[in-house]
């Protein structure tokens, strides 16, 4: 252990906070398997396989599952694990904490995540930027409109450093390395902000809707505070044959790395096609916020071990 | 050869790029939202010394170099070369004025060194950070000038010169630093 003690009092105050908040929301804690068979594909995401079985890189699979079962506000924290995630802000163990509340869209979504750091980290409101205005502002280009190669000017005008295996025809690659490089670094400088409406590509499990400006979006949002990525959620896709498709694609575009492909979610396939009702969820990190919280630099100065 | 690959890249790892050996000597793990991790490293070229900033996304790899260190005593110095063997096996290495640089001035005979050794050339020396040398030339103390902050140049045993305060005599013994060429202290003559 060799961290000081004074920060464990802190962090243990932030997870008592977190539950009360929760509790005064009327939300009801859960368990789910750290330990599954299965667990959701993601392209740029390693679950840690043990014994036929995969350590959880998050506990949506079996939280949707719960919410399909018919609880219909739920939250946990937990552990996930992530295969080869190590810095700073990384840690291949880490602490999630997930809620799950049906009946949200994606503003409702993201007006209780707000409420949630403001009661946790006596923050003010925070402010409200499309990954569009975003994009506009910190890295100058339409991120909806641009094709591949315009973003790729773009990267070599700013003298971005490109690695050597970009997928260069692939939008999302030049759009994440843009976003890491020249927004991310900018957002929530003065007060915590919200960055909504994705790339429809970049939808992962949110849903994806037409905008009433005609660009096609994914109902996803992140939460930034001094830059740093705080939590992920959604207006949560209910449709099961859409979210087979998209895995599908996650899978082959894994395979298209040379990275291996993943089983499919079929338990919670399943409890969707038995009807998963409309919700959103959201997942934070938690090691993140008491970093936050501590004023430290790195998660490691706020967990006991690394 | 061995190679690494982005999810074994750490702090000290020894690596090569188009047959230039650097060692990773910073290391910034970044993963933004659900993107692919970027791995932002500052090389240091083990040759020249320098430091380079690359991005490397996941998924691709590095070569390793073959460089090792080891404890090599100078021997003599060959035309424009410096010669040192290896304390272990005795091998002997040559290495160039430019590999050994500015400390190459305050190298004396039988002085260990760190030779760093890549695909079995050497590619450059370290030495102790100080060494005791003697006095080999100055011009004498004036009276009335023994301040320590008056100083004179003095030339040493293996013919560097250097700045040492006025009240030194040929003789004496100074302890100077390899890295800067400065004097530090005057010393007693080595055991």
């Amino acid at each position: 252990m060799h961290q000081s003690l004074a920060h464990l009092q802190r962090r243990s105050e932030l997870l008592a906070a977190l539950r009360l908040f929760f509790f005064e929301h009327d939300f009801v804690e859960v368990e789910t398997p750290l330990l599954a068979p299965e667990v959701i594909p993601e392209l740029h995401i390693d679950p840690i396989a043990v014994e036929a079985a995969w350590l959880q890189a998050s506990p949506e699979l079996h939280m949707k599952r719960l919410v399909a079962a018919g609880m219909p506000a739920i939250f946990q924290i937990t552990r996930s694990f992530r295969a080869g995630e190590r810095g700073a802000l990384h840690n291949p163990e880490f602490t999630i904490v997930e809620w799950y509340r049906t009946g949200d869209d994606m503003h409702a979504g993201m007006k209780l995540l707000d409420q949630l750091c403001q009661a946790i980290l006596n923050t003010p409101v925070a402010s409200q930027t499309t990954y569009g205005a975003a994009f506009s502002q910190h890295a100058g280009i339409c991120p909806h409109t641009s094709s591949a190669d315009q973003l790729a000017t773009r990267a070599k005008e700013l003298r971005l450093d490109i690695p050597d295996n970009m997928q260069v025809d692939d939008r999302d690659e030049w759009l994440n390395l843009l976003l890491a490089t020249q927004v991310e670094p900018r957002l929530g400088q003065t007060a915590p902000e919200i960055v909504y409406d994705y790339p429809a590509s970049q939808a992962a499990l949110a849903k994806v809707e037409r905008r009433e400006d005609g660009i096609k979006v994914a109902r996803r949002f992140e939460l930034y505070a001094s830059g740093i990525e705080l939590a992920n959620g959604y207006d949560e896709l209910t449709d099961a044959a859409e979210l087979r498709l998209r895995l599908t694609q996650v899978n082959a575009a894994r395979q298209a790395e040379g990275r291996p492909a993943l089983p499919l979610p079929e338990s919670l396939l399943e409890a969707m096609q038995q009807g998963l009702p409309n919700c959103s969820g959201c997942a934070l990190g938690f090691d993140r916020l008491a970093m936050l919280a501590l004023g430290t630099d790195t998660i490691a100065e706020a967990r006991a071990f690394y | 050869m061995a190679s690494y690959n982005t999810n074994e890249f750490r702090k000290g790892l020894k690596v090569q790029i188009d047959g230039v050996p650097f060692q990773i000597i910073e290391m910034n793990f970044r993963k933004p939202g659900k993107g692919a991790a970027l791995y932002e490293c500052k090389l240091k070229n083990l040759i020249r010394g320098t430091v380079t900033d690359k991005t490397y996304r996941a998924g691709q790899s590095i070569e390793a170099a073959d460089v090792s260190e080891f404890t090599a005593q100078y021997l003599y110095r060959q035309g424009a070369g410096f010669v040192f063997m290896n304390n272990e096996d005795y091998e002997q290495y040559e290495l160039s004025e430019d590999q050994v640089g500015d400390a190459g001035r305050f190298l004396k005979e039988g002085l260990d060194c760190q030779l760093i050794v890549f695909n079995d050339n050497p590619i450059g020396v370290t030495a102790p950070n100080h060494v005791i040398l003697q006095v080999e030339y100055c011009e004498p103390t004036t009276k009335g000038n023994t301040a320590t902050n008056v100083q004179k140049p003095v030339k040493l045993e293996t013919g560097a010169e250097i700045l040492a305060p006025a009240f030194i005599n040929i003789g004496d013994w100074l302890r100077v630093d390899t890295r800067t060429g400065d004097y530090i202290e005057r010393s007693k003559a080595p055991e």
